[in-house]
């Protein structure tokens, strides 16, 4: 019997490979190695409602257990693999134990940076999740190191249960990795209105017990959490020698450079082609969609189109939605107004061309501007910023 | 609990059950029903996990909000008889519901 299609990470990207094999009609035996003991789960609401306690545990898993263990699927929960031994074609598990394989997929994600800052939490899996929970019932103040995504949902969940937030970014403003300087003052303004205490240019020197030394300031906390990012899981494919950039190389059909090595979701580096260069995608639909390629490629299927990357994030009563990649821009367009309630959007263009949006509260914006992108649309800048022209009208 | 029939985009049909509190969207992606993609889990952000109900059920359903109105409007194969499944929270007056399944979410 041939051997098993191990992947090593169950997270989103695993869970969609599993299902998306099974539709492309692979036979063959799947072996799931995870270090979490838990079935793939959803992350995106782990700082959203289910830290809001608005969401049961259950509810989080994609499939239930009986979607993995059918038909020859083994899952391997709780244990983490160690080694690849490439010309054995075998992974080396915690407890030296060897599982061949006939083809290997790398869905390892990512794991938040973490700072020298003894006694801080983290925010990644549903362990974090649980602790951070039953820690900010009885807090009355939570500092945030870092204002992302991860770190201002966190502050719009907190201060909504009674706790004194502070955020504490050290960039001059917001979120500035994934939005541009419009959304992010609307995201000040935001949290201000809600009761949280933003400090942008925010220097931490250090963690003296439960108060954060800043440069000019010191912030008492009865909590404190880092979101500062996340760095790939990359280092089982660079010892096994696999090609690494920012992430794990891989090709349009998500293939490592061995060529029974395949790697899908945050670890991964791909080319992306609205980019022109190779980045890697920290988000959910990253993940689904090359796990989607990848299984088309093992089952040697005709691959999906590629999509146009999108995200979300929902803080309080607002939901932004980004889609396209808004770096290399050169004019920003918005339609509505940041200053006042609750709802704009702002375009991206380069020389014309629509090349991203992020919409705050903004639906029709966003679900028009991603067909607009993936059709490389260039739009009448005056006309996207007119109101009266409605967005399904805006295709020139 | 519902019994809620799927008509997939063969054509295949697939009565699943489904518990009070759970979305159908939920109970489809679970029971593994084919065309229910359902990327952002539930957000109302994504808009993959569209249905066509039948016209017997569509006034039965509660009324879709302003975000799920606005999403559906620019769904690539959307009709007038479209719901997000993600939307829809399952309750014992939804037994017996037929549910058809586009051929894409794209």
């Amino acid at each position: 019997m041939a051997d098993p299609l191990v992947i090593i990470g169950a997270g989103q990207a695993a869970s969609q490979l599993m299902a998306s094999l099974a539709q492309d009609g692979f036979q063959g035996e799947i072996c799931l190695v995870g270090d979490e003991p838990h079935l793939p789960y959803q992350r995106p609401p782990l700082s959203k409602k289910f830290l809001a306690g608005e969401l049961a545990l259950d509810r989080l898993y994609v499939k239930p257990a009986a979607f993995y263990e059918k038909a020859g699927s083994r899952l391997l929960l709780g244990q983490r693999a160690q080694r690849i031994d490439r010309a054995g074609r075998a992974v080396i598990l915690g407890d030296g134990s060897r599982l061949p394989y006939s083809t290997l997929v790398l869905a390892t994600g990512s794991r938040p940076r973490e700072l020298p800052l003894p006694g801080a939490l983290y925010l990644r899996n549903i362990a974090d999740v649980e602790a951070l929970r039953a820690r900010v019932a009885l807090a009355k103040s939570l500092v945030v190191i870092g204002g992302g995504y991860i770190g201002l949902e966190l502050a719009a969940v907190a201060v909504k249960l009674g706790v004194g937030v502070t955020v504490l970014e050290q960039a001059p403003r917001l979120m500035a990795r994934g939005v541009g300087p419009v959304v992010s003052n609307f995201y000040a303004r935001l949290h201000g209105e809600e009761g949280v205490t933003i400090r942008t240019g925010a220097m931490v020197r250090g963690l003296d017990g439960r108060r954060v030394v800043c440069e000019d300031a010191q912030y008492d906390a009865d909590i404190v959490v880092v979101g500062a990012g996340a760095v790939p899981n990359v280092e089982l494919a660079r010892e096994a020698g696999l090609a690494v950039e920012d992430g794990i190389v891989v090709d349009a059909e998500c293939r490592t450079d061995d060529a029974s090595i395949f790697a899908i979701g945050d670890c991964t580096s791909q080319h992306h082609e609205l980019a022109g260069r190779r980045l890697r995608l920290e988000s959910v639909h990253n993940a689904l969609e090359q796990a989607r390629i990848a299984a088309a490629a093992i089952c040697g299927k005709k691959p999906p189109a590629v999509q146009v990357p999108w995200f979300w994030s929902d803080q309080y009563d607002v939901k932004m939605q980004m889609a396209g990649l808004s770096a290399g821009h050169d004019q920003a367009v918005v339609r509505g107004n940041p200053d006042i309630g609750r709802s704009f959007a702002v375009f991206y263009l380069r020389e014309g061309t629509l090349i991203a949006v992020d919409a705050v509260n903004r639906a029709p914006e966003f679900m028009m501007s991603k067909q607009l992108i993936a059709e490389r649309a260039r739009i009448d800048p005056s006309r996207l910023c007119n109101e009266s022209v409605a967005m399904k009208d805006m295709r020139n | 609990m519902a019994k809620i029939v799927f008509e997939e985009p063969d054509g295949t049909k697939r009565a699943i059950d489904i518990a009070n509190g759970q979305s159908i969207m939920e109970g489809a992606v679970r029971n593994g029903i084919v065309g229910i993609d359902a990327d952002c889990g539930g957000a109302c952000s994504c808009a993959t996990c569209m249905v066509y109900v039948p016209d017997d059920w569509f006034d039965r359903l509660p009324a879709k909000d302003s975000s799920e109105q606005s999403m559906l409007e620019f769904c690539p194969h959307v009709q007038p008889n479209s719901r997000l499944s993600c939307q829809l929270q399952v309750t014992d007056a939804l037994d017996g519901l037929r549910l058809k399944v586009p051929q894409s979410q794209q």
